[in-house]
């Protein structure tokens, strides 16, 4: 009997390797994904200069007006910024979202022609032209964007384009419900 | 042939640290260096930012030597990038209730592996050799019918 046991043990570690793929791929497991440490956590310090000329720098006061806000990466020579500009535009536009921007790497003229040409949506606009702002928001490219409460705590952090999705899903019930 | 060899026994994967970006402490530099080694670069797959030739890699290698400058210890340093980039950062997981399936798994499997055999072993060790039964007459016909043709 026992003997007929262990015949069952290959389709045991079978059965228990196809209940962990499948959970992997339907629960959307990605081992790749950085994942962040900020969600639920006080936001970083925020601490950079101007990106438009005659503006007085960025401070962690923008972020803590009992107000939500996005705080957005970007720089003119990314494709993808490019693909979401449009979605802030129209949450500056429509929804009248706070929207701080933050040119990372880029030279500020050319972030500065850029929002020209596009439409700039940032209530506020801070140029990091070192990445030193964006190592202390763990940042790992452009465009990542941050959803921050009314108390500066970070609520979200998109790693990547913002979606249609993600402003109907999340931004705007954020926004409308939140605090 | 030899030369070569020789040669390449020198050789040292290329690193991404420019010369511009070192600490003018060697000391320093070294600690940077092996600090460097133990954090994954966020951008790529399973490179350190040592080795990473990524913007981003090189703003982290200046934030450590940043770090070291200022006094901090090597743990400080390594709390200060996890408290940006999580675990992630970490070339070497720590151990923790969500990694020891990753820590022990590798040994558990060995060790039940191997005891299993050696159960195996024993018992066949254990059992009667029974010496093989005589052929009874119907095979021993069917055996010479066959080695006559």
């Amino acid at each position: 009997m026992s003997r007929r046991l262990l015949f069952l043990l290959p389709l045991a570690t079978l059965a228990l390797m196809a209940g962990f793929f499948a959970w992997s791929l339907l629960a959307g497991r990605d081992p790749a994904s950085i994942g962040s440490v900020l969600v639920g956590r006080p936001a970083p310090r925020l601490e950079v200069k101007a990106l438009r000329e005659g503006e007085p720098p960025l401070t962690d006061a923008l972020l803590k007006t009992g107000k939500p806000a996005l705080v957005n990466f970007f720089a003119s020579w990314c494709t993808p910024c490019l693909a979401e500009h449009p979605l802030f535009a129209r949450l500056a536009e429509r929804d009248g979202a706070v929207i701080v921007g933050i040119a990372w790497k880029n030279k500020p003229e050319e972030a500065r022609a850029w929002l020209k040409r596009l439409g700039d949506p940032y209530k506020f606009a801070g140029a990091d032209l070192e990445g030193r702002a964006g190592l202390d928001w763990g940042l790992s490219g452009v465009p990542e964007t941050y959803l921050i409460d009314g108390q500066g705590i970070v609520r979200r952090h998109f790693r990547g384009p913002i979606t249609e999705r993600d402003v109907n899903d999340t931004i705007l019930p954020f926004l409308k419900g939140g605090r | 042939m030899l030369c070569v060899v020789i040669l390449s026994l020198f050789a040292f994967p290329a690193l991404a640290v420019e010369p511009s970006e070192m600490l003018p402490d060697p000391a320093l530099e070294s600690r940077a260096r092996d600090i460097g080694r133990a954090l994954r670069c966020v951008v790529c797959q399973n490179q350190s930012i040592d080795d990473s030739a990524a913007e981003v890699a090189r703003d982290m290698r200046r934030a450590v030597r940043e770090r070291l400058a200022a006094g901090d210890r090597d743990e400080q340093v390594f709390a200060y990038m996890v408290a940006r980039y999580g675990d992630y950062v970490l070339l070497k997981p720590p151990f923790k209730a969500g990694t020891w399936v990753l820590w022990l798994g590798g040994p558990l499997v060995l060790i039940v592996a191997g005891g299993a055999l050696l159960f195996a072993a024993r018992r066949r060790r254990r059992m009667p050799i029974v010496p093989p039964q005589p052929l009874s007459e119907e095979e021993q016909r069917r055996l010479d019918a066959l080695l006559k043709n």
